[in-house]
């Protein structure tokens, strides 16, 4: 497998020459995400072939009314998973990341990241404090913050009351834009839910109740091996959760219609990532017999139902619930999964989190160093998952908050950062990458907004 | 102050001894000179019993009150809440007011006045109810009529009979119940504190109303012991949420104002049912999962913090409300003393759903103690 990526640096490099100074970063992610690719589907191609489970099939009508019947109760179901795995999990796709090279390196485009010592070696350009601070403004120490300024020892009178009324303000007139800008101050619970449908411009109209409809048709009339997938990420994540678990036969409801739908493909328009392909059986090679595998584009990997727990707090109506994760989705998460030099792309977001650590707590950066345990192993986790499972979820619905109103991920990368800061002094006594793994293991009793403003705000730079 | 706390239990519980022994406390034997006894609910029965003519000194507290074995008993609540709402009736309480067919308005029991089973009939509608066992006693009759001495013959149940609540509230299609834990430090005045860590119990099993599943108890009770049992029962986290994670899911799907509502009235019925006297007495010391072991190590701590404040030995002398800072994560759910301190016509303003404003129910320090928004 490195033998194959460096081949690949080398013929990166060559093209690179020829097409110096133009598309340099779209042909870096093509090529680098195209052999991404290639492993995943091999992977489920031999999971395929080992199980002896056609990546698709038509269920019979007995199959079809009993799974009809069970609808709102799938978690019930314990079909065998002991056999499947999950096609990747974030610690393989980070390796990926690791091994991105800039074959440009030598002429390195900014001499800051000749001393670059973190994980990732490709030269994106990253925002560092100064500019997150003109950034995120809204987060600034003088300015009211959902997350600081409702806590119990705050009377409402200062705040909250103010920002509630004007909430409700924005809804009655249905101001996307104006939801946007409010939002970066977080929401208030009651109005959550609503604000945030506004924002992703979702509104329930019969054709999306209709939509829903029929993809929940697809998923009665055929099985795909996905589903066994999800089944399996959902099992073992969201079950698992206490927050998530009841949730359960929802994330089914949401996930298995989600692999169907072929208007997710459009996404990929966005995305350097083309969807995987699989051909008919028999036709391998025949363009006219190509379908999309599986039909949304999107594989699943371990963890993935984390990015739609979370909303089951917010939607309670399956197929709003539906629409306002596939917004989320196509508008947000795909970036933490795909290859890609966009600000908000999983990419940039650990170089960002790498440059502050080490900017701005450089001897933390190389203590943690020395003794192996580079930071972004152990907050790679946090940023695919946009910190699903990770932070409480009243905390995390204020993060979520934060990313719709700012329209970014890059609030991720900061927030692991604080992360660190906060634990510093903690790491700095660990001698081993078990060790600090322990130290960071658990972010449920972590006040986001809190460590976000000192971090930005009150941290001398 | 002379001496540390002397203790005794006789309940082998880690998350009650931990506790004892990190304060430095002294452990001894009933027998000897104690100032703690955290009693099993035998030994409680045992003390206050009439026969037994056991005093407590002024140095010694135990960790329930006299007649609390009262509270545990269903049938006995129903006879305190109607001795209550007499009482309440004698004093013109606007809580015992009752509408014009004479049903209390606040305060009352439903009527059962002939039992109804369920009939194998589709499609007719079926009240349920559900019996509750209340206790268990012996029927004893007489040996002969010749001696008074007597025999217990038979072992009997008592039951309670409640109207069962067919729509329950249900999240992810689960019932769940609520284990809520409140300490009441005194009696007279009252003085409780709810525990901010409360939690619900999720049943495994989706909630049906159909009459086929009335027997499939997993779908209906939600106790953890009879859960445990269940095919679906996980053991990571025993289907539990905080009762903040309940209030952050329904304040997001239904609105600030029903759910601030439903915590109100929540409280209501704690704290009139501590008023006539029926809560259950002996909450499970079990621990299920490595949380909730923790959560009751914290419990039992928070608890002994405001029961015996600052370690010291126990004095029915002392003046009993203790500072803000020892509650620990236990709330004022309700002070007498404090209440009565503001006039008592507040309880029918905001029982007629009129707002208090921000303002109620706040403690003389700052912040917020508003769990009570009426007195």
């Amino acid at each position: 497998m490195l033998q194959e990526e460096s081949d690949l640096s080398l013929i990166i490099a060559q093209i690179v020459q020829k097409l110096k100074g133009s598309n340099l970063y779209s042909q870096l992610e093509r090529q680098a995400w195209g052999s991404w690719e290639k492993r995943i589907l091999k992977s489920l191609n031999s999971m395929c072939t080992e199980l002896s489970i056609p990546l698709a099939r038509k269920r019979p009508v007995g199959e079809q009314k009993e799974l009809l019947n069970k609808w709102n109760e799938m978690g019930t179901d314990e079909p065998d998973l002991s056999l499947f795995r999950p096609v990747y999990a974030p610690k393989d796709f980070l390796e990926v990341l690791i091994n991105l090279r800039n074959p440009n390196y030598e002429n390195g485009d900014s001499l800051s990241f000749r001393t670059h010592l973190g994980l990732i070696q490709v030269p994106l350009k990253v925002k560092d404090i100064p500019e997150l601070k003109e950034c995120f403004v809204e987060l600034g120490l003088n300015i009211g913050q959902l997350g600081i300024d409702d806590s119990t020892q705050v009377p409402p009178e200062l705040f909250e009351n103010e920002h509630v009324r004007i909430g409700q303000k924005v809804l009655a007139q249905q101001d996307s834009a104006a939801a946007q800008q409010y939002i970066r101050q977080g929401s208030p619970t009651a109005l959550r839910a609503e604000l945030w449908a506004l924002i992703l411009n979702i509104s329930s109209q019969p054709e999306d109740v209709l939509y829903y409809e029929q993809l929940k048709t697809n998923v009665i009339q055929h099985d795909l091996l996905v589903d066994s997938l999800i089944y399996k990420d959902v099992k073992l994540t969201a079950s698992n959760d206490d927050y998530y678990f009841v949730f359960e036969d929802y994330l089914y409801q949401v996930l298995l219609c989600f692999s169907r739908d072929t208007s997710v493909l459009s996404h990929f328009a966005f995305n350097s990532a083309s969807p995987p392909k699989s051909y008919i059986r028999g036709k391998l090679g025949l363009e006219e017999y190509a379908v999309f595998y599986p039909p949304n584009g999107v594989i699943p990997f371990h963890g993935f139902s984390m990015y739609v727990a979370p909303l089951c707090f917010l939607y309670h109506e399956p197929s709003k619930l539906y629409q306002i994760f596939r917004e989320m989705y196509v508008r947000f998460f795909f970036r933490l999964h795909s290859i890609s030099s966009h600000p908000s792309g999983i990419v940039s977001l650990c170089l960002l989190f790498e440059t502050l650590l080490q900017t701005y707590l450089p001897q933390l950066f190389y203590h943690l160093r020395e003794i192996g345990a580079q930071p972004l192993r152990i907050s790679f986790k946090w940023m695919v998952r946009a910190f699903s499972g990770y932070l409480a979820t009243d905390q995390l619905l204020l993060l979520w908050d934060r990313i719709l109103g700012y329209n970014s991920l890059e609030i991720l990368a900061v927030l692991a950062a604080a992360v660190f800061a906060f634990r510093a002094v903690n790491l700095m006594e660990v001698t081993s990458l078990a060790a600090a793994e322990a130290v960071l293991a658990d972010l449920s009793t972590l006040k986001v907004m809190p460590l976000l403003q000192i971090f930005l705000f009150a941290t001398v730079t | 102050m002379a001496g540390k706390v002397k203790w005794v239990t006789d309940i082998e519980k880690s998350v009650l001894i931990n506790n004892f022994e990190k304060r430095g406390w002294v452990q001894v034997t009933e027998n000897e000179d104690w100032n703690f006894y955290w009693m099993s609910v035998q030994t409680i029965r045992n003390v206050f019993s009439v026969e037994a003519g056991y005093r407590l000194s002024d140095d010694q507290i135990v960790n329930h009150f006299p007649n609390h074995y009262e509270l545990t008993r269903k049938d006995l609540m129903v006879k305190n809440i109607k001795r209550y709402r007499k009482e309440l009736e004698k004093e013109g309480s606007p809580l015992a007011e009752k509408d014009e067919n004479g049903k209390y308005l606040y305060l009352g029991l439903c009527v059962f006045h002939r039992l109804m089973f369920s009939v194998n009939i589709p499609r007719r509608p079926v009240q349920p109810w559900i019996m509750i066992l209340s206790h268990r006693f012996k029927k004893c009759v007489p040996k002969d009529s010749k001696t008074s001495s007597f025999v217990s013959q038979s072992n009997k149940e008592a039951y309670v009979i409640s109207l069962y609540i067919n729509n329950p509230l249900l999240i992810g299609g689960r019932k769940f119940d609520l284990r809520l834990y409140v300490l009441v430090s005194t009696y007279r005045p009252l003085r409780c504190y709810m525990y901010k860590l409360g939690f619900c119990r999720f049943c495994t099993v989706k909630y049906t109303p159909s009459t086929s599943e009335l027997d499939n108890m997993f779908v209906h009770l939600t106790n953890v012991a009879i859960q445990k049992h269940g095919e679906d029962y996980n053991h990571i986290h025993g289907g539990k949420w905080t009762v903040s994670n309940l209030r952050l899911y329904l304040e997001s799907t239904r609105g600030k104002e029903v759910t601030s509502k439903l915590f109100d009235e929540i409280h209501w019925i704690i704290v009139q049912s501590l008023k006539a006297v029926a809560v259950n007495a002996s909450p499970s010391l079990t621990s299920s999962t490595a949380n909730d072991r923790i959560l009751k190590y914290n419990l039992i701590n928070d608890t002994l913090n405001i029961a015996v404040p600052n370690g010291e030995i126990p004095d029915c002398k002392w003046n009993k409300s203790p500072p803000k800072e020892v509650l620990g994560n236990y709330e004022i759910l309700y002070d007498e003393e404090l209440a009565q301190g503001d006039g008592a016509d507040r309880e029918l303003r905001s029982r007629q759903g009129q707002s208090l404003g921000p303002r109620a129910g706040r403690s003389r320090d700052s912040g917020r103690a508003v769990l009570t928004t009426w007195k």
